[in-house]
């Protein structure tokens, strides 16, 4: 007895289950509108097979031609005047109009003589006196036979007139030997910048996705602690560091421009540049192996790094500016080679237009590794009393700092100009955070900042992987106008968040006991990634590059129906325009480019794993 | 002279590891921990130089408390505790004399060592210690061509690099068959003898402490069970270390 129960209630379940099924599959067929009337309709199933049967041929080659074009009077409906064929060259092509007039919807004989033999032809009528009008309406097809003749039953068209008008006959012939027509010679043009799109598009989102796939990494991050102290002078030196590098930037433009003009002076100030710079980072990465330095000579050599930097940086700044003259002269002289020209002109401007950027984030990275450093020695040295008083003046200054940042943000968003609202209120709420922070903690207990940045990069790549690369396009288009250029942009962000995703999690599985011991040789955290986390990640960072850069492809051949340039752009032209031949020689280039990348990717992923 | 008092380690979920653990070590000698598996060993050697974090307790080496360090003390004085490993460790993809120079990583200038720029009486000394291991010709080899043996050696010589003044091993022959092993245990012997350098090498095999150790500290359940010269593991002590099922084997 006690068994058959439970068999009950699981054929009862079952049931519920099926019927579920069905009613959820039922309603999908509702949604999706799953309808064979419209399929089964005339008009649907005559441009069914047009699109299919050009689809079939695409538009790769053609021929030259030569045309034979006959053209006859006829009278419609047959005038008082008789009439008849005109009297014709009869070494020529000739065609004969039996009778040659008629009423409209009669049916009259056409038959051709000495047309080139065994080709097909069109029937044109021109409803005009004039036989060469661009008007002629095509009324059906002929074929020749052996000796050039044709006959072709002709229903007269509805078209009155008491004048003339005309039949014309074109048999078109190919001669020499086939040549690429003009859509595949497009076509071949844009694959070739779809495929450099999705080149440059895997190089930018490579060499991004590897800096930020280490902080993607649990098993590398949540090992980094600090110190409430340490953290907040980070925040605030980081802060400071970026906004004085900005002004260290504008200043090192200025001095650019004001050479900008010479190229000579340029090339002497940006040599001097070059040399000091070169000099300082050898005094300053020479480490003296057994003298001791003592007092403030101990920080000379670091001095002399950031002293480097800035030389290095104005060096940068100059050299653009030879980049951009020198492209800019020798283009006009390259030519065939122009694009090299072009590459020096576009690679400077940019540099120069990213340095200040680049500048101002190495400046907040390196006021922030200084302060980082102050931080974890005070936290150190200190007594706990003192400390937590540190801590709290602080971490107030922190919080003020992040949220006077943010409310300045949203006070830009919005167009709020009212000074209590982005600065006053941020910066109390900033300042409570700081202080509950500050409170809530021990001085010198360690906080797992590593966890937290390690979660945002998470969050940040997550969100920004969601997007479609399709639709950042739209967006690209927008900052940069429609074209490649967009493209690259659109699959470059994309790339960066799908790979960096993929990179830490490899990072994640490296064993970790090369880890464990070249952290048991002394080695900072810089030189564990270096020595034992880099080995062991290099053959899948390459696999997964060689994949994305398959996958790039594949989505570069649609970004341009969003506007990003490449072939899509094309194929979705030409299928607006109907010329689905066109389209369909855009579709098999996506085919074997789409095929070639994947069979490569997968040799050469074999190759290197 | 290293002293470890009251070393106490639990892991997260409370579980226990280490239970209170004191002894001392005086420089020169050749100590042995000896335990079940499971019973603290790796815990307490990774404790010495930190890798794993003790919960409670103090370790003082030569009047420097390990214990208390800050993050740059700490790497100053791993630099001078060499590490071999059960599994070797080794970064596989890397060639051996790579391995080897990494030994270096806490005396060089790490702006450098990121671009694998390594001074050139290092790259000498990694071929010297290369040479005392005996495999000298397989500098310039990928470690994963190597067989076990060899890499234990390459292990050994990253942690000659150091200039260790203490030397943790932990298992160092326990994944290596039993002819290798006296091969490998004896470059130890020779460093601990002719160089003077502490060595703490935790072992399965009792036959390999009777052979080199000079004094053997066992472990049982994260406590220390007994303190002493090898001599004295008698057949009563034995199954107080490893429990009244075991039995003496070699």
């Amino acid at each position: 007895m006690k068994k058959k129960i439970p068999s009950a209630w699981k054929s009862i379940r079952l049931g519920i289950i099926i019927l579920m099924t069905l009613v959820v599959f039922a309603y999908g067929f509702q949604v999706t509108k799953i309808n064979l009337d419209e399929f089964r309709k005339e008009s649907r199933q005559e441009s069914r097979v047009r699109v299919i049967r050009a689809l079939a041929r695409p538009d790769i080659l053609e021929y030259q031609q030569v045309e034979t074009s006959v053209a006859a009077p006829l009278y419609i409906p047959c005038q008082t005047v008789e009439s008849k064929n005109p009297s014709f060259d009869q070494s020529q092509p000739y065609i004969l109009l039996i009778p040659a007039c008629g009423a409209p919807g009669e049916y009259i004989q056409v038959e051709g003589f000495n047309f080139p033999p065994g080709l097909k032809g069109l029937v044109y009528f021109i409803p005009s006196p004039d036989p060469n009008d661009k008007l002629a309406l095509q009324r059906g097809n002929v074929q020749t036979d052996h000796q050039g003749h044709f006959v072709y039953e002709l229903q007269l068209p509805d078209r009155h007139s008491d004048q003339v008008q005309y039949l014309r006959v074109v048999v078109r012939q190919n001669v020499g030997h086939p040549h690429f027509s003009d859509a595949a010679i497009e076509t071949w043009d844009k694959i070739i910048e779809t495929l450099f799109l999705a080149l440059l598009a895997t190089t930018i989102g490579t060499l991004l996705a590897i800096p930020i796939s280490f902080l993607a990494a649990r098993n590398l991050m949540k090992d980094v602690k600090s110190s409430l102290t340490q953290i907040s002078l980070m925040i605030i030196g980081l802060t400071l560091g970026i906004y004085f590098s900005m002004t260290i930037a504008r200043w090192m433009r200025g001095i650019a421009d004001l050479v900008r003009d010479d190229l000579t002076s340029t090339i002497i100030v940006a040599v001097f540049c070059g040399l000091a710079s070169y000099n300082l980072f050898r005094y300053g990465f020479y480490k003296p192996e057994n003298g001791k330095s003592f007092g403030v000579r101990v920080y000379l050599p670091q001095v002399a790094q950031i002293c480097a930097l800035l030389f290095t940086f104005q060096f940068l700044f100059l050299i653009c500016q030879v980049g951009i003259q020198t492209g800019l002269t020798i283009t006009p002289r390259l030519g065939n080679l122009a694009f090299l020209g072009n590459f020096i002109t576009r690679f400077s401007d940019l540099i120069n237009t990213s340095l200040p950027t680049i500048i101002a984030l190495s400046g907040g990275a390196i006021m922030g590794g200084l302060s980082s450093y102050c931080g974890r020695r005070v936290s150190e040295k200190l007594p706990q009393k003192l400390l937590k008083w540190i801590n709290f003046g602080f971490s107030i200054a922190a919080g003020v700092t992040i949220c006077l940042i943010i409310g300045s943000a949203i006070g830009w968003l919005y167009e709020i100009q009212n000074e209590t609202q982005i600065r006053l209120i941020p910066a109390s709420i900033g300042a409570l955070i700081g202080a509950m922070i500050s409170l809530s903690t021990k001085p010198k207990e360690p906080l797992p900042i590593g966890l937290a940045i390690y979660s945002i990069t998470r969050l940040v790549l997550n969100a920004v992987r969601s997007i479609e690369a399709l639709i950042m396009a739209i967006v690209a288009v927008i900052w940069v106008g429609i074209g490649p250029f967009a493209g690259v942009l659109a699959l470059g962000l994309h790339t960066i968040a799908a790979l960096a995703k993929l990179y830490s999690e490899q990072v994640e599985s490296i064993l970790p006991g090369p880890l464990e011991a070249i952290k048991a040789t002394g080695a900072n955290r810089l030189q564990t990634i270096v020595y034992a986390v880099i080995p062991q990640i290099i053959p899948p960072y390459i696999s997964f590059t060689m994949y994305r850069w398959d996958m790039n492809v594949r989505m570069s051949t649609i970004i341009g129906f969003a506007g990003g340039g490449g072939i899509g752009f094309l194929l979705i032209q030409n299928i607006n325009l109907l010329n689905y031949r066109a389209a369909s020689t855009q579709m098999l280039a996506i085919a074997i480019v789409v095929a070639t990348m994947d069979y490569l990717s997968s040799w050469m992923r074999g190759k290197f794993v | 002279m290293l002293s470890v008092n009251n070393l106490t380690k639990i892991y997260p979920g409370d579980v226990p590891a280490l239970d209170r653990v004191s002894f001392d070590v005086p420089d020169g000698q050749f100590l042995a921990v000896i335990g079940l598996s499971g019973a603290g060993k790796s815990t307490l050697l990774r404790c010495i130089n930190r890798l794993i974090e003790p919960t409670a307790g103090q370790i003082i080496w030569n009047g420097v408390e390990i214990t208390s360090a800050t993050e740059e003390e700490l790497r100053e004085i791993r630099r001078k505790i060499g590490m071999v490993f059960q599994n070797f460790n080794l970064v596989y993809r890397s060639k051996v004399i790579t391995n080897v120079l990494a030994g270096r990583l806490g005396y060089i200038n790490p702006a450098w060592s990121l671009i694998n720029h390594f001074p050139h009486e290092d790259v000498q000394k990694a071929l010297t210690q290369l040479e005392r291991v005996g495999i000298a010709d397989k500098a310039q080899a990928r470690v994963d061509e190597l067989s076990g043996g060899q890499q234990q050696r390459v292990g050994i010589a990253r942690a000659l690099m150091q200039d260790p003044q203490m030397i943790l091993a932990d298992e160092p022959v326990a994944s290596l068959d039993p002819a290798l092993a006296h091969s490998i245990m004896h470059y130890l012997e020779v460093i601990n003898k002719e160089e003077g350098v502490t060595v703490i090498c935790s072992l399965h095999f009792l036959d390999l402490v009777h052979r080199y150790a000079d004094r053997v500290i066992a472990l049982k359940e994260g406590q220390l069970v007994f303190e002493g010269r090898p001599e004295e593991i008698d057949d009563y002590r034995f199954k107080e270390i490893y429990g009244t099922d075991a039995e003496r084997v070699g």
